[in-house]
């Protein structure tokens, strides 16, 4: 019997409680980095294997990996590149494994060929984008340019995957839970989306890391015995049959948009703006949002959390009564594009962005929120 | 009943079974080779008696059908990394027999860094890897492996060294790592080769079941179609040309001491600066 399936077979797929949590050293509060608190809530979460490739700003979960996964018997591989690290995953996803990968923007952008697969495959996978400067190999600091890559499909093809965005250490150790269920509800590949601030930052976080209940998936690779045998793959050379596999995942897409949408609000009570931003520019946004209120300017925040699906509908919603959005991201216009959709022309909406590593300020963000409410919707980068 | 135990003697003719892991007829050109070391796997797999908990990685490539015809629980890779996903089923599946099948194309170009780092790692895998010096199925391109000289339709006026480089000996180099514990070089060319490439694969599923390391066996094929030449004009040439350029042989077996006769790359040796 391997490790894989001694978890398997544990009633609840509970593995030993994160160190920081056991008895005798309990404490309330603990100081983790980002990165290592995503890797540590992974492991209490029951991810069997991790695989990377060092890269910053998200060396330190490869490190924490390295160190954790053998302590718990589990699978911790130093690939030869983003390329292998991100197939390798596939792999062990195939063989029925809960898989964590992580990397940040020009790792992820080698990844998008087998995360296209995996998506066209129905594999379930967990990659964490520590988002840095780009394009290029740009800069380590923080940024949000991947905004487009991960919620418009990342690889080629007509697939999506679903993206979540913590703003905090403490959420995005809930997401990584999260993540994994989603992605093993629908079968499919989910992003983490965070960025250098989220993953070089320390933060105390309550060390409770939760686990997560595991069944064995009646599609992985075991070998046939006895039973007719299994094949995960995206090629389907007859046009009707692929049309019928594309037709099968938008219905799982649909699916997603109906059910998972999720975002979060603050100060939006009939508000005059409305901020929308994730991530560490929301952190940003709330401060500024606070300024505002101060200053008697009815200003909200309205912080996505899935990136995909995006909340359009709450989005709409909730700046009906507004006379202006401003969206504030750490990227030339990319968040913007969503929130314009949502709006559908409703509203004027702006964007204050800024790129390369810089991170917007709170007094420029409500410079921006004053212009956009006397101008109605300059764009200001 | 095992494989390649005679099913009836009749009219002076011996009839083998064939293997249940073969599942369908293949759809393959005449004369290729794919068939001929599809049946070879399937015939040891059964030997060895461990088709129901084999997990074939696939290939991009014509290769990349050898799940249509092999009864086995399968995984799709992307083009070239095949060695990378199979690591990463063997790893969470240390007692499965896990093995790739892949084209010189696949292995031999894009895959590069997968196959040579999966090798380094020493993964308890085993690569079947059919040789036929040209890509298949984009229709008969250059490969890595095209000999020196021969006309494709990316080489119209052969490949040019000078310009286009040399065949890639994979095999031999993977044999310098001392996580390579069996490679080997067969070939499809006449039935006594067909015999020997037979013993080979069989030998790399042992090692891995022995849970010794990576092993591979490196299978010169044919490509009529992509070649030119008829399925006998083919064969012909394998047996010549194609092999006076790719030796067949054992090139390690360390259990068995058979190891190239250069250091170890990492082990205590005398110092290569000696005479330098």
């Amino acid at each position: 019997m391997t490790a894989l399936d001694r978890r398997a077979d544990s009633r609840d797929g509970s593995v030993a409680p994160a160190r920081s949590d056991a008895g005798a050293r309990r404490v309330d509060r603990v100081l983790m980095k980002g990165n290592e608190a995503i890797a540590e809530a992974a492991i209490a979460v029951g991810c069997d294997a991790y695989f990377g490739y060092p890269i910053t700003p998200q060396a330190e979960l490869l490190e924490w990996m390295a160190r954790r996964m053998p302590e718990e018997g589990r699978v911790f591989v130093q690939a030869e590149s983003e390329l292998a690290a991100i197939n390798m995953a596939l792999g062990a996803s195939a063989a029925g494994a809960r898989v964590l990968v992580s990397s940040s923007s020009p790792g992820i952008s080698l990844m998008a060929e087998a995360m296209s697969y995996m998506a066209g495959s129905r594999l379930p996978v967990v990659l964490v984008n520590v988002m840095r400067g780009g394009p290029g190999l740009g800069s380590i600091g923080a940024a949000q340019g991947d905004y487009l890559q991960a919620t418009k499909g990342h690889g080629h093809g007509d697939y999506h995957v679903p993206v979540l965005a913590p703003s905090s250490i403490a959420e995005a150790i809930d997401l990584v839970r999260d993540a994994f269920i989603l992605a093993e509800r629908y079968r499919t590949p989910v992003m983490i989306l965070a960025d250098g601030i989220l993953g070089q930052a320390m933060e105390p976080v309550a060390p409770a890391f939760r686990t997560l209940e595991r069944q064995r998936p009646d599609w992985a690779l075991e070998g046939a015995e006895g039973r007719p045998p299994r094949v995960l793959k995206s090629l389907h050379l007859r046009p009707e049959d692929l049309e019928e596999q594309d037709l099968a995942l938008q219905r799982v897409y649909d699916e997603i948009r109906r059910s998972e949408q999720r975002w979060a609000g603050e100060r939006l009570d009939d508000p005059d703006i409305v901020l929308v931003a994730y991530g560490s520019a929301a952190r940003v946004a709330r401060t500024a949002v606070e300024r505002l209120r101060e200053d008697g300017v009815g200003a909200g925040l309205f912080r996505p959390i899935t990136l995909w699906p995006f909340p359009s509908e709450p989005l709409r919603h909730v700046a009906r009564g507004a006379r202006a959005v401003l969206a504030v991201e750490m990227s030339a216009g990319q968040l913007v594009e969503d929130v314009r959709l949502a709006i559908e022309g409703a509203l004027p909406v702006s964007l204050h962005g800024r790129m390369g590593g810089m991170v917007p300020s709170p007094d420029g963000v409500v410079e921006a929120a004053r212009r956009a409410l006397s101008t109605g919707g300059e764009d200001g980068r | 009943m095992t494989v390649g135990e005679p099913l009836v003697e009749q009219e002076g003719r011996t009839v083998y079974r064939r293997p249940q892991l073969l599942s369908n007829p293949t759809s393959y050109c005449p004369g290729c080779g794919h068939g001929i070391v599809h049946r070879l796997v399937a015939e040891v797999l059964e030997e060895l008696g461990v088709g129901g908990k084999t997990i074939l990685v696939g290939s991009v490539g014509c290769s990349v059908f050898a799940y249509d015809f092999l009864a086995l629980d399968s995984v799709e890779s992307p083009h070239g990394r095949a060695p990378a996903v199979a690591t990463g089923v063997k790893r969470v599946r240390p007692d499965r027999v896990v093995f790739t099948y892949q084209g010189d194309g696949d292995l031999a170009a894009i895959g590069t860094a997968e196959i040579v780092h999966a090798a380094a790692r020493g993964e308890r895998i085993t690569v079947i890897f059919v040789n036929n010096g040209i890509y298949g199925m984009t229709g008969g391109q250059m490969a890595p492996t095209t000999l020196a000289g021969q006309q494709t339709t990316s080489s119209p006026r052969g490949r040019d060294v000078a310009t286009q480089g040399y065949p890639l000996p994979v095999t031999e180099m993977l044999s310098l790592l001392p996580g390579v514990q069996y490679a080997a070089r067969g070939s499809v060319a006449d039935p006594a080769l067909v015999g020997k490439t037979r013993a080979a694969i069989r030998r790399a599923f042992e090692v891995q079941l022995e849970d010794r390391g990576f092993s591979i066996v490196e299978v010169l094929s044919t490509c009529p179609v992509g070649w030119g030449l008829t399925p006998v004009e083919a064969m012909e040439r394998l047996r010549t040309t194609v092999m006076d350029a790719y030796p067949v042989g054992t090139f390690v077996d360390r259990a068995r001491g058979i190891a190239p006769s250069l250091p170890t790359p990492g082990a205590p040796h005398r110092s290569v600066t000696e005479g330098f």
